[in-house]
């Protein structure tokens, strides 16, 4: 039997892996997908209670996150455009203009 | 060949869930960002297959359509905008801060598993059959949760949009070609 713990678990590994890829990697790209990750982790944890719970606002609410990963990825990308613009990089050791 | 039977849906999640985390391992450790993003996309297809095993048709759908579809390709186009030859030589797992980072992942982990432990012993168990029903009268999955949507949760769904919006809007600014951002017209000499 498959209870909400498989899937916090799994959720739990995914979350920690993409904080590890937010704080490891330097190319802004894969730190926004990592990101990502995060984004699914935290879904997968919603769809595991809305299924424990017998409780349609856990799928609701996972739509509201989906939307907000979307909003973010666009912003997200449209920052890693200004930056190229800007730096002629994507890593984000080189976004230090507000550095002192 | 009678244990797998038995046992379908525990050995189908044990396998996804373990292609899962593959999928994220991949993202994170791959040099090349466009490995990484048919990574991220592996990953993507099956959290929705994990949506389905918990009955949540309608959004495993939203997740192909919107991640595998529109955050996949937004990720593949600005790779493509940008010079790969230019990208940064990402050690990844090799910088200073790497012990760091793993510690504190590890820590986050524990904190939150202890948390969510408390949690399931805590409430009671579900079989799924509530996800698919409108007044007591059993219905689709997409069905049911238009109607929380579009009832229950109305207001947040507006504002929802207008999140959007702003986030359209800032996206647009961001990528056009303003005099400020260029080097030499007022933004910092490189």
């Amino acid at each position: 039997m498959i209870g909400a713990t498989h899937y916090l678990v799994l959720s739990l590994v995914l979350l920690c892996l993409g904080i590890v890829g937010v704080m490891v990697r330097r190319n802004f790209i894969t730190v926004l997908m990592s990101l990502e990750l995060m984004f699914n982790a935290v879904n997968l944890n919603l769809i595991a209670f809305s299924f424990h719970l017998s409780d349609l606002a856990g799928q609701v609410l996972a739509i509201f996150v989906i939307t907000i990963a979307a909003a973010e990825a666009a912003i997200g990308l449209g920052l890693i455009i200004a930056l190229v613009r800007l730096r002629d990089t994507v890593a984000l050791d080189d976004a230090d203009l507000m550095r002192g | 060949m009678d244990f797998v039977v038995a046992n379908f849906a525990e050995i189908l999640f044990y396998v996804v869930a373990a292609l899962t985390v593959a999928g994220a391992v991949g993202v994170v450790s791959l040099r090349s960002p466009v490995h990484s993003a048919l990574a991220l996309l592996f990953t993507f297809l099956m959290v929705a297959v994990l949506f389905v095993l918990r009955h949540a048709e309608f959004l495993a759908a939203v997740q192909v359509l919107v991640y595998g579809g529109g955050i996949m390709v937004l990720f593949l186009f600005v790779i493509m905008l940008v010079n790969v030859r230019k990208l940064p030589a990402d050690s990844a797992f090799l910088s200073g801060i790497a012990p760091l980072a793993v510690i504190a992942g590890v820590l986050v982990g524990i904190l939150v598993s202890v948390g969510v432990l408390l949690g399931v012993l805590a409430s009671g168990h579900g079989d799924g059959s509530h996800l698919r029903m409108v007044d007591g009268v059993v219905v689709g999955n997409t069905e049911a949760v238009g109607m929380v949507l579009y009832t229950t949760y109305l207001v947040p769904f507006e504002i929802v949009s207008v999140v959007l919006l702003v986030a359209m809007i800032g996206a647009i600014i961001f990528g056009r070609r303003s005099a400020a951002l260029e080097p030499g017209k007022g933004g910092k000499q490189l």
